[in-house]
């Protein structure tokens, strides 16, 4: 096997040098033991080597490779072409790029190492910082750009408007306003929407605005391209044997991850945020004391100077529990008793069939389950209420809440089935010896020992229960209504949201703004439900472990 | 004379064993309720849905002449793709019915054909205009009312004023039927077809392609996100408060009602950002904020089970913590996050609620083209199909959700055998 010679004369660096390479002073551990090596030294790499056999063989590896990194920039490449996506192809064409000097980072460090000693990282660690010197700086720059691009685009069509569009027929600037409208139009100018026959000033400035968009698309891509380049022959010009590439790409990895994990603490802040500042927005139109304790819920007539009376969501509040409440109804007794014979009687073979189908329950989508309630329980519902000589609503919040109750039962059992194996053994056979029989041990024993953990679960399920959408949305009413009478129809908190935002509204009306409101309501209440649920369930589980 | 304790408990033995047969009653009849319910659900659905499939078509000689499709004879496309097919089509039914000459009863008469029959004709032609001066064999799905008519679904014995088709349509039908004009085939536009406002004409193929943009966008963001986010927290998470927040956040995201995030996705991502309303990208991008939390705990339990020994062995002959990762815990721990994955896509595909906010809701009768082009997606077109009064369009729903069910019985499938095929215990 041949030696990987050394093909570029770099001035080598005494080993003293290479040691003290290290933050802390210590001299690597590796290296140092593989100084004490006596005689010739074999390559750090064989497989290194091995791939100079052939130009072929190494072209066929070469292509692979590249093959493998092109695969998934390719396809968005697709994507992006047919979304007409300008910026995607950059991207794609970035990683096409990253991909090929990932290789060229390899191949150099393989050059750079001569055989005596060995390379401080593997060469794919070479490759890799390479890349990633091609890559992070210049999709950088590119999100950079693509944040600051509106702004400065509408700066320099404005700044190129002649003064006599921009001030009204008094000579007095425009309102931000109005301003904002011309530049819409310009914008609808240049997108061909507006009749032809707009002023000439604004066919000149949507002109102007299309060449600022070409101009700024080239640069973008003449400036992401040289970045790309010159990060590279940067990372490529600092390869030696001695550079620490594994250290710096390990750390860019630790950051990655870390900020992954930081998304959760950016969804939460993302939620809390649009949810609370578009609520300020509603509470400028309607008082807070209307909203929450009010009794009259009609956002479709809210005009004029007594807005905040048609905002009152108690009617709301009452059907969501309300609903709710039949749900918990239905699936409680259900769910705790699945979860009582499954876990206490039922034979292994039984319970291996009925588990995973009960689970099936949990996997159907919301929108069948609706399809189910609307169009199937809710007309059994009315006929069988005729039938009795009862008034039934088509949309009673019976047939929304049976459902329901249907679609958390595999909730309340599985977290049910989980508390009552976690009661330990001794407890059971303490009361069985005693001469209770089965159910009473159960009864007496196991169940107030599960109780705390069985009412997390419901907990849980009932905050599910109460974000649930597409099953109130089907087949529950739309219009506000403060009654108990379960046969009657009922709005929920959920169908007032869809109902406010579906379909084109303004975006600052207190009629959209009211679904945000709701939408506070109903994550405060869910979040709070949850976070008393896993407590009870996480302070039970500490109890008999 | 008291009574030795003996005999107090024989005394009320027999109560209790009762009641010991009761309790295991209620257990079983709980279970077989929730089943008896799934059941039903189930048989609802094949039994409205399952006639979707199925379409009732009518076959037409049509003569294609000549002086209706191109009377110049240029074969110009323009000229092909602008003729007057339908002038043709019911030229050829009016054939069938000599007899009806006043013009309001052949208006009646023409419902029976389709607007897809126009479609088909000139697609036929315009793929071989050597067609033009012959007579074509046209077969092609009938209106939508005859469809339910044929399906037995309209109640014929109803007065002719509550039906949508009176009793000389039905007469004209019948004879169409004698004559042996009348075939059952499947459906070939609820695959092929997006929305429409024609039942007959309505498929799910534009809601497919969209829910698949949709979907790619949500795996492409969440899949390496969540991962990456569990080997954080999992590997190289140090005990602080930040770690502490992180988690209690991730386990409360995945609690929060899916409508939350729609309002979410509309408030930032429509609102802030600026991105196009009812586009797949939007749609990802909710979704994978929903589906994140999932994956990431599902990952987490994967990466927990691989044990210890593994990266105490990798670290021991020096390989670093990022080589340990990525070389060992995570190829070991790769079944485990795809089954998470595969059940979170599951629930993504399955989701309606965020996308009604994000204007996925639209009527869209083009085929996306790509994650910007306006689309809806499978469970939002179960939804609109299931809000219009017509029942041709219930059936297309009933359709759409066995198509539904049967994709997430595939993803569910695929997530319990790649559980039992590289499950380990170690």
């Amino acid at each position: 096997m041949k030696l990987p010679k050394a093909r570029v004369s770099r001035p080598r660096s005494p080993p003293e040098v290479e040691g003290a390479d290290s933050e802390n002073g210590r001299p690597d551990r590796r290296e140092a033991f593989s100084r004490k090596e006596p005689g010739p030294r074999k390559p750090r790499f064989p497989e290194a080597s091995r791939g100079k056999d052939s130009a072929v063989s190494r072209f066929i590896a070469f292509s692979f490779h590249c093959g493998l990194f092109l695969v998934i920039p390719a396809s968005v490449l697709i994507f992006g072409v047919k979304a007409r996506m300008d910026t995607l192809i950059l991207i794609c064409v970035i990683l096409g790029l990253a991909a090929v000097m990932y290789r060229m980072g390899m191949a150099r460090a393989l050059r750079v190492g001569d055989g005596t000693r060995p390379l401080h990282s593997t060469p794919v660690y070479h490759g890799l910082y390479v890349a990633l010197w091609c890559v992070i700086p210049s999709l950088a720059f590119l999100l950079l750009w693509l944040m600051f691009e509106p702004a400065i685009v509408r700066g320099l069509v404005l700044a190129s408007l002649p003064d006599s569009v921009l001030s009204g027929p008094d000579g007095q600037p425009l309102s931000a306003q109005r301003i904002q409208l011309i530049y819409t139009e310009i914008g609808n100018v240049a997108n061909g929407l507006v009749p032809v026959d707009s002023p000439a000033a604004l066919m000149e400035a949507s002109a102007y605005k299309d060449r600022l968009h070409l101009l700024g698309n080239r640069g973008t891509w003449a400036a992401c391209l040289a970045i790309a380049l010159g990060g590279t022959a940067w990372a490529l010009s600092r390869i030696t044997p001695v550079l620490r590439t594994r250290n710096k790409v390990e750390s860019v990895f630790r950051a990655f991850i870390l900020m992954c994990s930081g998304l959760a603490i950016l969804t939460t802040l993302g939620i809390v945020l649009s949810l609370v500042f578009e609520s300020l927005r509603f509470f400028a139109h309607v008082s807070v004391t209307d909203f929450l304790f009010g009794l009259h819920w009609s956002p479709q007539t809210a005009t004029g100077p007594d807005v905040s009376k048609s905002f009152g969501a108690v009617p709301l509040f009452a059907g969501t529990f309300l609903i709710a409440g039949i749900a918990l109804v239905v699936a409680v007794p259900i769910g705790l008793m699945s979860a009582i014979y499954m876990s206490e009687y039922a034979h292994p073979r039984f319970r291996a069939v009925a588990k995973p189908l009960l689970e099936v329950l949990a996997g159907i989508p919301t929108v069948v389950y609706g399809f189910f309630a609307a169009l199937a329980i809710a007309p059994l519902f009315r006929s069988l209420g005729e039938q009795l000589g009862l008034d039934v609503s088509s949309e009673s919040a019976l047939a929304a809440g049976v459902v329901m109750g249907v679609m958390i039962v595999p909730f309340v059992s599985s977290l049910s089935d989980d508390v009552i194996s976690a009661v330990p053994r001794s407890l059971r056979e303490g009361s069985l010896g005693l001469g209770a029989t089965k159910s009473e041990t159960i009864r007496r024993v196991v169940i107030p020992a599960a109780l705390p953990g069985i009412v997390g679960g419901v907990l849980l399920a009932a905050s599910r229960a109460i974000g649930e959408t597409m099953i109130v949305v089907m087949a529950a009413g739309m219009a506000a209504r403060l009654t108990a009478n379960p046969f009657e129809a009922v709005t929920t908190v959920t169908v007032q949201i869809v109902t406010l935002l579906v379909g084109d509204q303004e975006f600052d009306s207190p009629k959209t703004l009211a679904a945000f409101a709701l939408g506070l309501v109903l994550f405060c209440l869910t979040l709070i439900m949850n976070i008393v649920a896993l407590y009870v369930v996480r302070k039970y589980r500490e109890q008999y472990d | 004379m008291p009574r030795n304790i003996t005999d107090i408990v024989r005394a009320g033995l027999k109560k209790r064993y009762r009641a010991e047969a009761r309790f295991r009653l209620y257990g079983i009849t709980a279970i077989l309720a929730a089943l008896v319910l799934l059941f039903t659900l189930f048989v609802t659905i094949v039994s409205q849905g399952a006639s979707a499939f199925v379409a009732t078509e009518l076959t037409l000689s049509v003569p294609v002449t000549a002086a209706v499709v191109d009377p110049e004879g240029t074969r110009a496309e323009a000229t092909l793709s602008g003729a007057n097919y339908r002038k043709l089509v019911l030229d050829a039914l009016d054939a069938q019915f000599p007899d009806v000459q006043d013009r309001i009863e052949r208006r009646k008469l023409h419902a029976i054909v389709s607007d897809g029959a126009t479609y088909d004709l000139r697609e036929k032609v315009m793929a071989n205009p050597a067609l033009i001066g012959t007579t074509v064999t046209l077969t092609t799905p009938v209106a939508s009312d005859f469809d339910m008519l044929a399906k037995g679904q309209v109640d014929v014995s109803q007065p002719e004023s509550l039906r949508r088709l009176n009793d000389r349509q039905i007469g004209w039908f019948n004879t169409l039927k004698e004559r042996g004009l009348v075939s059952f085939g499947l459906d070939r536009n609820l695959f092929v077809n997006a929305d429409s406002r024609q039942p007959e004409l309505a498929g799910i193929f534009g809601a497919l392609m969209g829910s698949l943009y949709t979907l790619l966008v949500t795996l492409a963001l969440s899949f390496p996100m969540g991962v990456a986010a569990a080997v954080y927290l999992e590997e190289y998470a140090p005990r602080n408060r930040l770690t502490d927040i992180i988690e209690v956040n991730i386990n409360n995201l995945a609690a929060v009602p899916s409508i939350v995030f729609g309002l979410l996705g509309l408030a930032i991502f429509l609102g802030f950002f600026g991105l196009p309303r009812s586009a797949p990208l939007v749609g990802g991008l909710v979704l994978s904020l929903m589906t994140l939390p999932t994956i990431i705990i599902a990952a987490r339990v994967a990466l927990q089970s691989v044990p210890p020994s593994i990266r105490e062995a990798a670290l021991g002959i020096g390989a670093s913590k990022m080589q340990t990762v990525l070389h060992h815990v995570l190829p070991l721990a790769l079944p485990g996050i795809m089954t998470g994955t595969i059940i979170g896509m599951a629930r993504a595909l399955g989701e309606t609620a965020p996308l009604l906010m994000i204007g996925m809701v639209a009527f869209i009768a083009d085929t996306p083209e790509g994650i910007l082009s306006p689309s809806t997606v499978l469970p939002v077109q179960i939804y609109i199909w299931a809000d219009s009064p017509e029942r041709a369009f219930l059936e297309r729903m009933s359709a759409a959700i066995i198509i539904l069910l049967t994709f997430l019985v595939i993803m569910n499938t695929a997530a319990v055998w790649l559980r039992r095929k590289f499950e380990r215990k170690w």
